[in-house]
């Protein structure tokens, strides 16, 4: 096996060795490699194939920007993870990853063909040619496009990892760890500012670190050695925190930002059990500093996506950091300095290497290094070409013509075993951007930088645009101690020294003699895009960069167009004739890199997903054989299966039940409302649309309560207790928005009211017991309670004791039948249902849920607000007329009764519904119509409620119909998907219309 | 994400307030002498301004109070809070 590790660092641990599967093939790297840098250790460069072309690509960059190098990672059903970079991924002992893009191998797949057919693939492709017929699409297209575009698998099965959120606050937060980010930490934290440092890798230092140039000091020393002493300083001090493996996801407003601590995914498997996998920081910042760095960008000649293709930084990086060399046999092509960094540490190595330059001429002290060296650079020529399928083996260059629009003389082929690519560096403007700052475009060398801040916060280092170590710690000191406002003088006598760049030259499509249509210059390595896709983009007519964006799909990969934004715009302002600093930029959207589900939710999963409220009876009901139904946050009853029942058998036992003897319902979920003060009664008149001042006290009332607009907002029964003093019912769903609505008029438009509002929904339990057979239950129950029709009245309430227990009897009914709700304090609430229950025996008192409630309503026409009504209905569309006060000068909604849209005829109104076959159930939201021949089919309404009734022997229905009220006897239809049902509009009250079981 | 400055409680995460849209927009004190378009005035219209906006937020999770902000929706700076019933800031208008 070829071994392209040629030097010991200290950031590789030689004697850690690690083994790792990739593509099921096992192989060897250290501790401090990560996946990408052991995999070139080994020779392998060559890592998917591209999206649309399938063409062998391999690993380009060393960070987060890598548009190749993307892995699946593990191969368990639960713990399997897409879209890794294998840049950023740090080897473990045992770590599987898979190439992700390359259906069914790396090394030769079905896909492949596309290369040969890509003339026919250009910008927009899929939009055009999958589009018709339509029927291909679901059949033919999707699944093909599925198979071959590799987008990675997800987890079949519940993620077992554990994610953690944390809050903090800082006085200052510096997002990145190389030379300016520490600069910046240093002298907050020293000046008793709590402080924060965050970097993505797993050691501070940036590029800075691995530096070990000779023209390039720092107080006499290598820059990074004197990084490396600061570094040691700043652990030392008590002000700062810093996080590794950390890095920043989201920049919010108010300096609130999200970051991502990896914990780890770094160890072997048996090290990562019952740990935290990732943390979610939230971060309240007062300042923040951004030194986030930039990125180098690659070149866009022909054929510039070739295995062994990498940005000469990375190959820099893998050298001194990693200590291996990504080939024997080196071109970098430049049209900047840095690469001659890269060059001299090459050289230094004993790797041969050459230069390919755009520039003219170019004389800054490195260069002049690397002729000294005699390191052979080849000035003002480009690559017009490069060869070999699975790696890179040689390429040709030529000479440019002055103005560099065209390639000039003979072609001159060279051999290589890797190339190195610079166009340049692009700042890392995404942080501010984020935080809503503005960018300004500076011509000298084509940068974005930033501009305006709306946010307390800075930009220092090279994501500011100061690309030389003089001009970034100098600034970084300066603009530091003026954004901090403090007065620092640690770096006053430090020297530097460094290579000045002299000499720019971009040029963001390199010149070719072959025509465009026939070169494969790649801007966007990730979604296969090309420089003549923009081309195209432009000539089909698009102009905003958004809109050449999408119809392209440049950027808009899991790598954001890292790499390729730039050049993406550079190519259309020069096509165009513009200006690039008029075209603006895309929108940096957070996060900065892909985040798991998992960060984001955190703890919040399985049972802590959401609150769950249990009433104190919730026990019974579960040893009872109670399934449940989820009421907002509540656990309710749904029905009681008896000896394996289903659930119609169990609701139709229960509701026959509850009216042939007695049932009972845990009600405690209902909102309570206890209402107080001298204008309680006044207060009432105004929420709810019936009178309220002369309710006696010990008496209830039922209330419909609307919004502005005039529609029925909620409803439930309200129990004058005393003079000043109510209780109000709100539905267990509306709970806590109704108490919100009356909170909010009682402090904003009625604050001259003496009311009092408190929720004590969770405060008492509620059984509530009806049935012909209920008021003997009560009196067992409340042997001292008179519970004559005198005393104790339909629509009444006495407090009596259970045992030395108060509770609060009100004789309301929500079935129709004689009713009783018993209120306790709702630690005692448990211990009054056994009561109940057992008082009940001699009588087959019944639980039953809130299917069997809904039912028993629904036979008696009450409506359920949220089933019946949503948000649309008014009172007299629910032909409830009978409930809203006409004496009342106002209540909420009463202007809004009489508009012109809600006195209309033709509104939808509630009706019942009975099937001529009794025996047919409607489904809850069918459509109702009168005319299915005429197209298309007028819609009349839809059904809200439905049931079979075992106490009539028949199936009712609730619904909504255009003009309902005056349809009564006429006959409907109800399409379904293979039937229609034949319906006849009735009464919405099905049973006991006189309302004598009330009084049974 | 906001910090908001409760007027009776300090400064508090946004997860806390629920927002309630326009302030200052009083309701009718006799609705029923309002003609449909001066109540649709009332029940509907509201601004949706780029720039400087007068809003009704509630520390819903915290005290429950109601209370008037004003904030610069261009960049969701808030200039200003103050309670129920007190006269918006002058300098803002
Ligand atoms: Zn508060």
């Amino acid at each position: 096996m070829p071994n392209y590790r040629i030097h010991k660092t200290e950031y590789i641990d030689e004697t850690k060795r690690v083994s790792f599967k990739y593509d099921g093939k096992t192989y060897f790297g250290y501790d401090g490699d990560t996946l990408a840098s052991a995999l070139l250790a080994n020779g392998i460069h060559l890592v998917g194939r591209s999206f649309k072309y399938h063409r062998p690509r391999g690993i380009v960059s060393c960070g987060a920007e890598e548009p190749n190098a993307i892995c699946q990672i593990g191969s368990k059903k639960d713990l399997t993870e897409p879209n890794v970079r294998a840049t950023e991924l740090e080897l473990y002992e045992g770590l599987e990853a898979s190439s992700q893009n390359c259906w069914p191998n790396v090394k030769f797949d079905i896909g492949g063909i596309n290369n040969f057919i890509s003339p026919l693939i250009p910008a927009g492709f899929y939009y055009k040619t999958f589009m018709w017929p339509k029927s291909f699409w679901k059949k033919v297209y999707e699944p093909l496009i599925r198979l071959s575009a590799g987008l990675g698998k997800s987890p079949t099965e519940p993620d077992p990892d554990i994610y953690d959120h944390k809050y903090v606050h800082y006085d200052v937060l510096v997002i990145g760890g190389g030379v300016s980010g520490i600069i910046a930490a240093k002298m907050a934290a020293k000046n008793n500012l709590k402080t924060l440092l965050v970097d993505d890798k797993k050691i501070l230092g940036g590029s800075t670190i691995y530096q070990n140039n000779e023209s390039i000091k720092i107080d006499d020393k290598l820059s990074s050695e004197w990084l490396k002493n600061e570094i040691q300083e700043i652990k030392k001090l008590s002000n700062l925190t810093i996080k590794t493996r950390t890095s920043i996801a989201a920049y919010h407003g108010y300096n609130f930002l999200l970051a991502k601590e990896n914990l780890t995914d770094h160890l072997p498997e048996e090290k990562k059990k019952n740990k935290i996998r990732q943390r979610l920081w939230k971060i309240r910042a007062k300042k923040v500093v951004i030194a986030t760095g930039s990125i180098e960008r690659p070149l866009v000649f022909n054929n510039n996506d070739r295995p062994g293709i990498l940005l000469s930084n990375s190959i820099n990086k893998y050298l001194d950091y990693y200590g291996v060399t990504c080939g024997e046999n080196i071109i970098l092509f430049t049209n900047n300095d840095s690469a001659y960094e890269t060059s001299i540490s090459l050289h230094k190595k004993g790797i041969k290497n050459i230069i390919v330059d755009l520039r003219k001429s170019a004389s800054s002290e490195l260069i002049k290094q690397a002729e000294s060296l005699g390191i052979k650079i080849y000035f003002n020529h480009v690559v017009t070409n490069t060869f070999g399928y699975r790696k890179i083996n040689s390429l040709e260059i030529m000479k440019l013509s002055e103005d560099g629009n065209t390639t000039i003389g003979d072609k001159i082929k060279l051999s290589c075993d890797c190339l190195g690519m610079s166009g340049g560096w692009t700042p890392m403007v995404h942080m501010h951007t984020q935080s809503g700052g503005k960018l300004d475009f500076r011509d000298k060398d084509q940068v974005f930088l930033p501009k305006e801040n709306s946010q307390d916060q800075i930009s220092v280092g090279s994501c500011n645009g100061d690309f030389d170590l003089e001009n970034i710690i100098d600034k970084t000191v300066n603009k530091i101690n003026k954004f901090l406002d403090i007065d620092n003088q640690d770096y006053q006598e430090t020297n530097i020294i460094c290579s000045k760049e002299n000499d720019k030259r971009n040029i963001w499509l390199l010149p070719n003699k072959i025509p465009l249509g026939k070169t494969k210059c790649f801007i966007d390595f990730q979604n296969d895009s090309t420089a003549k896709d923009i081309k195209l983009a432009l000539k089909e007519g698009f102009r905003s960069i958004e809109h050449v964006k999408r119809y392209t799909t440049t950027g808009m990969a899991t790598d954001q167009g890292k790499l390729s934004n730039m050049h993406a715009l550079g190519i259309i302002a020069d096509t165009a004739g513009v200006k690039m600093g008029t075209l603006g930029t895309t929108t940096f959207r957070p996060p900065f890199t892909p985040l798991t589900f998992g960060t984001l939710v955190g703890r919040n999963v399985g049972k802590f997903f959401e609150v769950v409220r249990k009433t104190s009876m919730h026990e019974w009901h579960v040893e009872n054989n109670a399934e449940f139904e989820n009421v907002g946050q509540w656990k309710r009853p749904w029905y009681y299966a008896k000896n394996g029942e289903n659930m119609h058998d169990a609701v139709q036992r229960e509701s026959k039940a509850a009216r042939d003897s007695a049932g009972i319902l845990d009600a405690s979920t209902l909102g309570k409302i206890d209402i107080q003060g001298t204008d309680a009664s006044e207060f009432l008149n105004r929420v709810y649309t019936n009178a309220w001042s002369k309710l006696a006290i010990g008496k209830c009332r039922y209330g419909l309560m609307l919004n502005e607009d005039g529609m029925v907002y909620d409803d439930g029964v309200t129990t004058r207790i005393s003079e000043n003093h109510f209780l109000m019912t709100t539905t267990t769903g509306g709970a806590a928005n109704v108490l919100s609505k009356l909170e909010d008029y009682l402090q904003t438009e009625w604050p001259e009211l003496d009311v009092y509002l408190t929720s004590v929904t969770d405060h008492y339990s509620t059984a509530s017991i009806c049935g012909p057979n209920s008021k003997k239950i009560l009196n067992k129950l409340f042997p001292n309670l008179d519970l004559s029709d005198e005393n104790f009245p339909h629509m009444s309430f006495k407090e009596d004791k259970l045992e030395n227990i108060n509770c609060r009897i009100m004789r309301i009914s929500f079935t129709g039948e004689l009713s009783y709700e018993i209120n306790i304090e709702s630690k005692y609430g448990n211990s009054l249902w056994k009561m109940c229950i057992e008082a009940g025996k001699e009588f087959n008192l019944t639980p039953y849920g809130t299917e069997t409630m809904h039912l028993l309503r629904a036979e008696k026409g009450f409506i359920i607000v949220g089933q019946d009504t949503d948000g649309t209905m008014t009172p007299s569309d629910l032909q409830m007329d009978w409930i809203v006060s006409k004496k009342k000068y106002d209540f909420i909604g009463k202007r809004s009764l009489y508009r012109s849209d809600t006195i209309r005829e033709d509104r939808k109104q509630l009706v019942g519904l009975l099937t001529d076959d009794p025996k047919e159930i409607l489904e809850e939201g069918a459509q109702i119509v009168s005319d299915i021949k005429s197209k298309p089919i007028d819609m009349l309404g839809h059904v809200t409620s439905s049931y079979f009734s075992p106490n009539l022997n028949k199936s009712i229905a609730l619904a909504v119909v255009r003009s309902g009220k005056t349809m009564k006897g006429q006959k409907l239809i109800i399409p379904m998907e293979n039937k229609n049902i034949n319906v006849t509009v009735s009464d919405t009250i099905f049973l006991d219309k006189e309302n004598k079981r009330l009084n049974a | 994400m906001f910090l908001i400055n409760c007027p009776f409680c300090g400064e508090r995460d946004q997860s806390e307030f629920s927002s309630g849209g326009e302030a200052h927009i009083v309701r009718p004190k006799q609705p029923t002498e309002l003609s449909d378009d001066e109540w649709a005035e009332y029940l509907f219209m509201r601004k949706n301004i780029k720039g400087i906006q007068f809003e009704r937020w509630n520390h819903v999770h915290g005290c429950r109070k109601w209370f008037n902000v004003v904030r610069d929706t261009s960049n969701d700076k808030i200039l200003s809070v103050y309670k129920m019933g007190e006269k918006p800031p002058v300098n803002y208008k």
